[in-house]
């Protein structure tokens, strides 16, 4: 179990990808989807880069997953986990995996939401064993 | 005489240095150049076509036309990361085959060493990306180390076969007495350094140095006034791989794509390739390329690179003769500007006799940019010596 946690950069978020951080600050993990093709997209974006329409709407996530990849990094002040988890929802997000022993993750491994504050009141939305 | 192409290189030069105290980028970039030059026997004022990418300072090759004092009538700045130079060099192909220019430099220079700068470039949040992966604390080395997990995870790719593609480079290594890291190391040696980021260890990693690397290309008439040093450019394919809108996998790179391209333009096969020249930012970058570029199946690169495979005079395909990334030099970050170089060597037959392929007749030389877990451009350049 690691109890400490790594400096987090502070998002700079493109206009159109606002809402997501809107939405981390409120608990809510939101994804985008296109309503003319119906395929959900990552990261969120104002154009669908399926079918190029602009009807694309938000939506809230369940917040479960699973471990794609991930990398415990060593080589830090604080050691930490970067991850890809492949979301309930079909998208995979890169996040960092927290609040378990660092030794024993695998792939695959199911996985839930935590949002966690950082400084500028931004909230991440990191994971932790489900 | 051999087979028709549309352009060669006829010079090609490393900087020597490692570590550039006193000289600045522009400098370093003149003086590749210069080398380039003088080793196609061609002068500056021949120069009608420039090309550079990120590293070279100033807006699109501008300020670097400007400080070497260049006249031109084309110029390409495009960047792809570590692999632009091998994407110039297509580009500079087919505007020499346009007729747009004749004479193409391409220079890369960099001191990130001295600077102690090896990190990834400052977004603002015009980039789109940016905010879904910098605060998660991502860096170069855990972005490529993701890719490796996953490899392992789905072909039992293990430490010790990674390990195998340093050792080969080490052994290369010990011959250029350029290379910041001479040493021969062995299996052990790579799996009991230090971990960075599992499951790469601190001599997966390539080197930060500074330095630099230049080529001039040139159309088919000038290269048959220049004589047999100059190599062919048989063919050459670039592609660009993303996360592709949340379906993210990390088991393959746009290697694939541009291998698939250059081949078919070379009308070449993997067996008629000699040596190979593969960016090798990481170890692991080595053996996915080497799976997506066909030299084995997908997932069967860690057997593939055991056992001194990737050794000269040892095993089936030497690869990164001078050393590469891993041992010898990685200017500015950038790492394919001297794979196009080692193949040059080689195939004019002036690499190091212990480590000069015999006969060599094609090379291939293959860069990748941006970082393998996001997006990546490959680039794969395809040479002939000058009578293939």
């Amino acid at each position: 179990m690691s109890a400490s946690y790594p400096d987090y950069p502070i998002p700079a978020p493109a206009l159109d990808a606002q809402p997501f951080w809107d939405g981390t600050a409120l608990g809510k993990l939101l994804l985008k989807r296109c309503t003319d093709c119906g395929e959900t997209h990552y990261y969120p974006r104002a154009i669908c880069p399926y079918c190029f329409s602009s009807a694309t709407e938000w939506y809230e996530a369940t917040g479960r997953g699973t471990i794609y990849s991930f990398s415990v990094m060593r080589r830090a002040p604080v050691s930490y986990v970067i991850a890809y988890v492949r979301l309930e929802e079909g998208v995979t997000m890169m996040t960092n995996i927290i609040d378990c022993d660092f030794d024993t993750l695998a792939i695959d491994d199911a996985v839930k939401v935590v949002f966690h504050p950082i400084k500028g009141g931004f909230s991440l939305p990191l994971f932790t064993p489900a | 005489m051999g087979r028709a192409c549309k352009a060669y290189i006829a010079g090609a030069f490393e900087h020597p240095t490692r570590h550039a105290v006193d000289q600045s980028v522009a400098q370093l970039h003149a003086e590749v150049a210069r080398g380039a030059l003088a080793d196609a026997g061609l002068s500056k004022d021949d120069v009608d076509g420039y090309f550079c990418a990120g590293d070279a300072p100033g807006l699109g090759g501008l300020s670097m036309v400007e400080y070497m004092g260049l006249d031109v009538r084309y110029v390409d700045s495009t960047d792809t990361g570590g692999s632009a130079y091998v994407v110039h060099l297509g580009h500079a192909a087919e505007a020499i085959a346009a007729g747009k220019c004749s004479v193409a430099l391409i220079t890369l220079a960099g001191r990130p060493r001295a600077a102690a700068k090896a990190t990834l470039p400052d977004y603002d949040n015009d980039t789109p990306d940016t905010a879904f992966e910098t605060p998660f604390n991502q860096m170069i080395v855990n972005n490529y180390a993701m890719a490796a997990m996953r490899h392992r995870h789905e072909f039992a790719t293990t430490a010790e076969q990674l390990a195998w593609i340093k050792v080969a480079a080490s052994h290369h290594a010990q011959h250029n007495r350029h290379a910041m890291l001479q040493k021969v190391v062995t299996v052990e040696d790579v799996v009991n350094s230090p971990m960075i980021s599992d499951p790469l260890h601190r001599l997966d990693c390539c080197v930060v140095s500074d330095g630099g690397g230049a080529i001039v290309m040139v159309s088919p008439e000038i290269a048959k006034s220049l004589g047999d040093r100059c190599v062919k450019v048989m063919g050459q394919g670039e592609a660009v791989k993303t996360t592709n809108r949340g379906q993210v996998d990390l088991t393959f790179t746009a290697g694939v794509k541009s291998g698939a391209i250059a081949f078919e333009e070379a009308g070449l096969t993997r067996a008629d390739i000699d040596m190979v020249t593969i960016y090798d930012s990481f170890t692991i970058t080595v053996l996915i390329t080497l799976e997506d570029l066909g030299f084995c199946e997908k997932g069967q690169g860690g057997r593939f690179v055991s056992d001194g495979n990737l050794i000269s005079g040892v095993g089936k395909l030497p690869f990164n003769t001078d050393g590469g990334g891993l041992c010898n030099n990685h200017p500015s970050n950038r790492g394919s500007m001297t794979k196009i170089i080692e193949a040059v060597r080689q195939l004019r037959g002036e690499a190091h006799p212990r480590v000069q392929v015999p006969d060599c007749t094609f090379a291939l030389a293959h860069g990748s940019g941006g970082l393998i877990s996001t997006r990546l451009c490959s680039a794969t350049a395809i040479l002939g010596r000058n009578d293939a």
